[in-house]
């Protein structure tokens, strides 16, 4: 219990500095949400197949960019955070203290994952107002938050594996974007694949993550199937994550 | 009880013998500072005594505690000040204060705190707005937090200008004032001279002298009395001469200074430039150290 009220009292503070940096509060944030604004007025007007559905863009678009929020505050921001107060030394100085590290990170997850949500919310809420796009109801807004959390966790987990590998703080925003990056585009996060996609592009669609992932958000929103196994890639890439951050991942700074 | 005991510690990075074997004892309310140039092995030791890094060989005992195995339980009871460690930048001075009293059980009042290491002007300023000297008293009252026992201060003023050192360390010496126990290292020989009772010179992972300040003086060896002479004139001493700058060692200085002065009469020669050097503690350090490296 005690270590719950650290946690909670860690994420005031957390949430406070989030806000005040320019790169977490400008980059991580607001870039979602430009991104939702420019590609619905872009390319809002068409529509596509998809699982042999007709699909509306912006509909499309509200799910694509609530999976890339959750993904830019659990996997991006997350990453370059950890890598950065690592080597500023300042995951010594608090090791250094009676806190213990896990009530100090869990308040990182419990406030990415929080900011996720914001996003989300916020993003849907563009989409209705703006695109009178779907939201999900009922049983499909129950397997939508069971992506949104099993999404977090993982991203998260695999935001702390990447940080551990990153070799210092000045390649933490290169490193975490190019394994981030091409998946985004090569997922349909960007560019909405349609049922005609090369063959290698949707293997790697099948081995990553981002894509399961995305399908899962998307189901809410667009009516498509909703598979368990999107679920459990999403899970499995999370527990590779979570194994390699508690065997690489210490608050020794490495610069 | 002694705050800190260290037997036989040894500590290698690969085929780096950082710490060779030290011993080393704390007592309870003691300033001990550890001394030595960069690479001695200091901070490698004071980072096993905090729990950080694990012994390879070697006993050790802090406030009755093995720091690798009682990491926790010793944490709340010890501040650490380490060298040039970051800080969330977007806080201010008290939220940050704020932050850190959270982590533990029993800590001191964060305005009490702030008017201890004089940061009052600065209260709801960001980190980022502070000088260098006042982001390390912020710093220092991050390791005072928890009302520590024990104080590890690590390099506590490099980099520091001259003014911002001398508050420095008139605000360490107001903690000894408190009763703390302090384990300071450093590589300034003055600083150690005036923040500490008890030194211990480190060099190549071992501690070659331990003492008071003033008895490591001791190891100086003898005074010398310097001059300078005309040219074409050569004193009959024993002596170590350039550009007609003459040394004298004094074994005796009263004898040495009576001889000098003699000839100096006797051949007409002013002395207006004598000197009587005695051994500085630098000198004490330097020879010290020279030692170990050979």
């Amino acid at each position: 219990m005690i270590n719950l009220r650290r946690t909670l009292y860690q994420l005031r503070f957390t949430n406070l500095a989030y806000w005040r940096n320019p790169s977490s509060a400008l980059f991580t944030f607001a870039f979602p949400l430009m991104f939702l604004v420019i590609f619905t007025a872009l390319l809002g007007r068409h529509t596509f197949t998809l699982d042999g559905r007709l699909v509306h863009q912006t509909t499309y678009y509200v799910a694509a960019m609530a999976s890339y929020g959750l993904i830019s505050a659990c996997y991006v921001n997350l990453a370059m955070v950890m890598t950065f107060q690592r080597d500023q030394g300042i995951l010594k100085r608090v090791q250094g203290t009676p806190m213990p590290s896990m009530a100090y990170l869990a308040a990182r997850v419990i406030h990415a994952l929080a900011v996720a949500a914001l996003l989300v919310v916020l993003t849907a809420a563009f989409g209705r107002i703006v695109y009178q796009a779907d939201l999900p109801t009922g049983m499909a807004l129950v397997r939508f938050v069971v992506m949104f959390l099993v999404g977090a966790l993982s991203f998260s987990a695999l935001a702390f594996a990447v940080s551990s590998i990153i070799p210092n703080a000045d390649a933490a925003p290169a490193l975490v974007n190019i394994t981030i990056m091409p998946l985004l585009f090569l997922s349909g996060i960007f560019i909405p694949l349609g049922d005609h996609a090369p063959t290698w592009v949707k293997w790697v669609g099948k081995l990553f993550p981002v894509r399961h992932f995305a399908a899962g958000m998307q189901s809410g929103f667009l009516g498509t199937a909703f598979n368990w196994s999107d679920v459990g890639v999403v899970a499995l890439w999370g527990a590779v994550g979570l194994v390699i951050a508690a065997r690489r991942f210490d608050a020794e700074p490495r610069v | 009880m002694a705050a800190i005991t260290v037997k036989g510690l040894r500590k290698s990075y690969g085929d780096n013998e950082a710490v060779r074997g030290i011993d080393l004892e704390v007592a309870d309310g003691e300033v001990f500072a550890l001394l030595g140039p960069n690479g001695a092995g200091k901070t490698t030791t004071v980072e096993i005594l905090e729990g950080y890094r694990h012994a390879d060989a070697g006993e050790v005992l802090v406030l009755g505690l093995d720091p690798a195995r009682n990491a926790p339980a010793l944490r709340a009871r010890i501040g650490i000040v380490l060298q040039s460690t970051g800080i969330e930048q977007y806080l201010t001075v008290r939220e940050t204060l704020s932050m850190y009293a959270h982590y533990f059980e029993h800590p001191r009042q964060v305005d009490e705190l702030i008017e201890i290491v004089g940061l009052e002007e600065k209260r709801d300023s960001r980190v980022t707005s502070l000088s260098g000297g006042q982001q390390r008293r912020l710093d220092l009252a991050v390791g005072l937090v928890g009302d520590p026992e024990l104080l590890f201060l690590d390099e506590p003023t490099t980099g520091f200008d001259p003014s911002a050192r001398r508050e420095a360390w008139q605000m360490v010496r107001n903690l000894t004032a408190l009763g703390k126990t302090v384990l300071l290292t450093t590589h300034y020989m003055d600083e150690a001279q005036y923040l500490a009772r008890r030194v211990a010179v480190m060099a190549h992972g071992r501690i070659v002298a331990e003492g008071s300040p003033d008895s490591l003086a001791r190891h100086g060896g003898d005074a010398r009395v310097r001059f300078r002479v005309p040219d074409g004139v050569t004193p009959p001493f024993d002596i170590a001469a350039s550009d007609g700058v003459v040394e004298v060692v004094a074994t005796d200085l009263a004898r040495t200074l009576h001889e000098v002065t003699s000839w100096a009469l006797a051949n007409n020669v002013n002395l207006d430039s004598l000197d009587v050097l005695r051994p500085s503690l630098e000198d004490v350090y330097l020879r010290l150290v020279g030692e170990a490296a050979s």
